[in-house]
């Protein structure tokens, strides 16, 4: 977080020595993004509140946890492909997730299938590239991000 | 109005919390306690992304680099189809009319799948997103993972 900030900062010290306006422009792009996400992510943190309290931490790490292994990989992965969240919800759900006592791991697989396989928007998919390739191509995003939790399970 | 609409579950659960704070009701308190721990780190830093994501977008020439690819192949069209799905922001579902508009110009479908895999995961506005909240050391290294399993797709 701290690094993100400061990166922030100097290129906007940057920015501003190249061109105060594109900068100002740039200002103001960035924090309407955050403004009409704003009520969703309010929403998706009342919800987590919630959800975390009635779900004890304990079996959030039974079952996503460090030793969770194949299993917590296949119910993270399940959970990323039918999920339908945007990715600027999603990363601040797993930062409270990681908090919560969720393996790395874990996350790995939720944000890869999450990102890369799209069960509800398999038709739209379907539609710009034909069934056969939209659900091979699926399927295999599916099968690599199985396989990249094992490999960071092996460095993390 | 309809900006207040917007809002209006997040206004009943903050109003919950307070009730439950003035009459002790402890679910309500840990709940409340639970959103706050949450809600403050992201109110801090998340601005700041979006500022980067902002200046990101205004200084990124997108259009200059769509122009020439679909045409180049092998490493050199691999390398460029990776470069550009690195700068798009915004959900897979986005990428598609792109990625359908490469496929009519020529470019392989091996490309495409690669497009599509680092749309989907390696956007630098998600890639700032993900070290700010998960750490530089797993975004690297999801990253370094992720790259060689598309291209074997």
């Amino acid at each position: 977080m701290l690094s993100i900030s400061i990166i922030t900062f100097v290129l906007l010290g940057f920015s501003f020595i190249f061109d105060v306006q594109r900068t100002l422009k740039g200002i103001r792009k960035g924090l309407t993004m955050f403004m009409s996400l704003l009520p969703v992510l309010l929403l998706m943190l009342a919800l987590v509140s919630i959800v975390l309290f009635l779900v004890p931490n304990e079996l959030l790490i039974q079952y996503m946890g460090r030793d969770a292994g194949m299993e917590g990989w296949a119910m993270a992965a399940l959970l990323g492909s039918v999920a339908l969240i945007p990715g600027f919800i999603a990363y601040p759900l797993c930062g409270v997730l990681i908090k919560s006592g969720v393996a790395y791991t874990s996350i790995a697989v939720f944000i890869t299938t999450l990102t890369m396989v799209g069960f509800v928007t398999l038709p739209l998919e379907a539609k710009f590239f034909g069934w056969k390739t939209s659900i091979i191509r699926n399927l295999l995003s599916f099968v690599a991000a199985i396989f990249i939790g094992f490999i960071m399970s092996l460095f993390l | 109005m309809k900006h207040l609409q917007k809002y209006i579950f997040s206004l009943i659960f903050l109003a919950l919390v307070g009730l439950s704070y003035l009459f002790g009701f402890a679910a309500g308190n840990q709940i409340g306690m639970n959103f706050w721990m949450f809600a403050k780190e992201m109110f801090l830093f998340l601005p700041l992304m979006f500022v980067l994501i902002g200046l990101f977008d205004v200084w990124v020439p997108r259009e200059k680099i769509e122009k020439h690819i679909g045409e180049e192949s092998g490493w050199k069209g691999t390398g460029l189809v990776i470069l550009l799905a690195m700068l798009q922001a915004g959900p897979l579902y986005g990428a598609f009319p792109f990625a359908y508009l490469l496929w009519k110009k020529g470019s392989s479908i091996k490309n495409i799948f690669i497009y599509l895999g680092a749309y989907s995961t390696m956007k630098i506005p998600m890639l700032t997103f993900e070290i700010g909240f998960l750490g530089l050391k797993f975004s690297l290294l999801r990253t370094l993972i992720t790259l060689p399993v598309f291209m074997k797709n």
